[in-house]
């Protein structure tokens, strides 16, 4: 595991006019890791998600990308760094093919052609990369796709991409039980590889099953950031609902000094 | 915990694909079809069934003079289908293209006729104030954000008073100029029609036999051969049969007056199609406008402009709408205030749904609004033949365009049931 986070944030906070949505939170994310986003609803996930996209701005606090301060102003400046979110909507085409949506607003052409050839193969050699098998012809179209199909192809388009940081929300929603281990598989397949990826989900069982670290919001605030193998089901779910867990230990909290006593002080 | 259960996927994907033959095409073709993915199959059915109705009721339907006739009718209406079909990818419609085609044909009678401009300046006004209609529909849809049926109801509404404004009540305005008058009314010779059809034949055969060869050199899954030789073939039979009939002495009497020979619109319409086809299927323009069409959202995160689609597909479609009036223009040899009025509007988007376009948006192909045309203009045509009058024909136009609406909602449904598409 390497010790520079690919990305971190300290002190970030967010507020929508009165409504405070996120608190001086700390978030660092590794490469070649999968970091879990966990919290109960409304607890500042997708926001989080979206200030690093650049579909949201933030009113304090800093971004380090491989130790560089950066700024993220908007979306470009996200996709620069290699940022790349699957939306739990999945942004896909229904009436174009795979090749066609995985090159979308990035088409390779010669000349003032689409170059379809090419674009088929890279998109071929990308799913290979990813031991992705269970897609009949790149000409689908995606309409007759099943939902983790659909996850997979959305997933390979960030890869096909050079994504650096892969943010992934909800892939596992809506998904049966074949289905979602394959896109496990997938998700630990982008860490494998080299990417840093941050998956957010409410399923402990898919959290445990693939992440290297867990990141908990309770109520706008990071309450603890720990190896996965360093806590267990029951401390976990207690940190979403109470956002704390007397039971962890204070070596499993991360950079311990920016804490308030471990535990959050309520609403205000 | 990951496990590779897979087991419900027992379909796989390999790097080398497999070569399919003649006979898994056909295979693959037919389960489409029967997946909800018709194609041009309903237009080309219903043109055959109607084709034949006709001819046994009138057989002078089945005339070379006939034949001729179908093309100068309906060019007008599948001039401007070609141009809705952008429209209606978008899931937009365009209420204005008929009236917008009487604007643009006033404006080029306007100016030939009164004002004595030279027939290219006065066809590049009339373009042009076809192009300026679709910039302000579009500007006011993408960018006020007025729905598309509102903008172009109100277009409809106010196209008709220009046009009364521009050709001064109800006056009729003749257009003389021969080069816009030939259109319509004269025929290449027999020579260069059969040249223009070799020509046509040639090209396609070229693209496909290299993409054929390109694809199969790099290994990617083609159709075979067979099938990719039976298109061209296919295309140089339905051609070059239609070049001999349209060669056919239409004349009663050829030593008076000769009428033989494509008529001139035929390859204006041939290379419009070819060039909005190749716009919609081959470039990136065409591919955004697909996924606009397809799922805005997904667009606009791709990095789409979303916006400038919109507005570029009302100025193609009043553009095209500016051709059909002229083409218009060229048939009557005159402009009043009709012109592009009355059913125009409604064939054309007739046509291009009857071809398999969806009103729903994402689907559609420039072909349709060629098929679709030529299903209208032989019902026009055929209905005309048969003393028909007004109302039997309205009637009869309606009932093949609800036929054509439910076959692309039953074929919708079935699709969404097999999860095709």
């Amino acid at each position: 595991m390497s010790e520079t986070p690919l990305l971190e944030l300290r002190g970030v906070d967010k507020s929508f006019g009165p409504v405070q949505v996120l608190r001086d939170v700390d978030f660092a994310v590794y490469p070649g890791e999968v970091t879990a986003l966990v919290g109960d609803n409304g607890a500042g996930k997708s926001t989080l998600v979206k200030c690093i996209s650049g579909i949201y701005g933030t009113d304090a606090g800093e971004f380090f990308f491989e130790g560089r301060p950066v700024t993220i102003n908007g979306p470009r400046d996200a996709a620069g760094l290699g940022i790349d979110v699957v939306y739990q909507d999945l942004a896909l085409c229904d009436n174009l093919d795979i090749v066609q949506n995985m090159f979308l607003g990035r088409e390779r052409r010669s000349g003032l052609v689409l170059d379809e050839p090419t674009m088929e193969e890279l998109a071929a050699r990308t799913l290979a990369e990813l031991s992705v098998r269970t897609i009949g012809s790149l000409r689908q179209h995606v309409s007759s796709l099943s939902g983790g199909q659909r996850q997979t192809v959305a997933i390979a388009k960030a890869v096909l991409w050079n994504s650096r940081l892969v943010i992934l929300d909800e892939p596992m929603a809506a998904l049966g039980v074949a289905q979602t281990a394959q896109v496990l598989e997938l998700v630990r397949r982008l860490a494998d590889n080299g990417l840093a990826v941050v998956l957010i989900s409410h399923n402990m069982n898919d959290v445990f099953a693939v992440s290297d670290r867990i990141a908990t919001l309770y109520l706008g605030q990071m309450v603890a950031q720990v190896r996965t193998t360093d806590v267990t089901h029951a401390q976990v779910v207690e940190l979403i609902t109470s956002g704390r867990s007397d039971s962890l230990g204070a070596n499993g909290r991360n950079d311990g000094g920016r804490r308030r006593n471990g535990t959050v002080g309520g609403l205000e | 915990m990951i496990t590779q259960s897979r087991t419900d996927h027992p379909e796989t994907w390999s790097a080398v694909p497999a070569r399919t033959t003649l006979d898994g095409h056909v295979r693959s073709y037919l389960a489409r079809l029967r997946g909800g993915d018709m194609g041009a199959l309903p237009a080309i059915l219903g043109l055959v069934v109607l084709c034949a109705f006709f001819s046994v009721l009138r057989p002078n339907f089945l005339t070379a003079g006939n034949f001729a006739n179908l093309f100068t009718q309906g060019a007008a209406v599948v001039l401007i289908a070609m141009g809705l079909v952008f429209v209606l990818l978008l899931g937009e419609i365009d209420l204005s293209a008929g009236f917008a085609s009487g604007v643009c044909a006033a404006v080029l009678a306007n100016l030939l006729t009164l004002q004595g401009w030279p027939w290219y300046l006065a066809t590049t006004a009339a373009l042009a104030t076809g192009a300026a209609i679709g910039l302000v529909l579009g500007f006011l849809v993408a960018k006020v954000g007025i729905p598309s049926f509102v903008v172009t109801l109100a277009a409809f509404l106010a196209f008709q008073g220009i046009m009364l404004m521009l050709i001064k009540g109800g006056t009729t305005v003749a257009v003389q100029a021969a080069p816009i008058v030939a259109i319509e009314n004269r025929n290449l010779s027999p020579l260069v029609g059969w040249l223009l059809a070799a020509v046509a034949v040639a090209g396609y055969g070229v693209t496909q036999l290299r993409r054929y060869h390109t694809r199969r050199t790099r290994d990617l899954a083609t159709d075979p051969l067979s099938v990719v030789l039976i298109r061209i073939g296919g295309l140089a039979a339905v051609v070059g049969a239609a070049v001999y009939v349209l060669n056919v002495e239409r004349s009663l009497n050829s030593l008076i007056s000769s009428n033989r020979g494509m008529p001139v619109v035929v390859p204006l319409i041939a290379v419009l199609f070819v060039a909005l086809s190749f716009v919609l299927s081959r470039t990136a323009y065409g591919r955004h406008l697909q996924a606009v069409g397809g799922n805005r959202e997904a667009a606009h995160r791709a990095g789409i402009s979303v916006d400038r689609i919109r507005i570029s597909v009302f100025v193609i479609c009043s553009s095209m709408a500016a051709v059909g009036g002229i083409v218009a223009a060229s048939r009557f040899s005159s402009v009043d205030a009709t012109t592009g009025g009355s059913d125009v509007l409604l064939y054309a988007v007739g046509a291009a749904v009857i071809g398999g376009t969806s009103l729903f948006g994402g689907k559609g192909r420039v072909v349709d609004a060629v098929l679709g045309g030529a299903v209208v203009a032989v019902i026009d045509n055929g209905m005309g033949l048969m003393d028909a009058s007004s109302g039997v024909k309205y009637l009869f136009t309606g009932l093949v365009l609800l036929l054509a609406a439910g076959v692309d909602a039953l074929s919708r449904r079935r699709a969404a049931a097999t999860g095709n598409r």
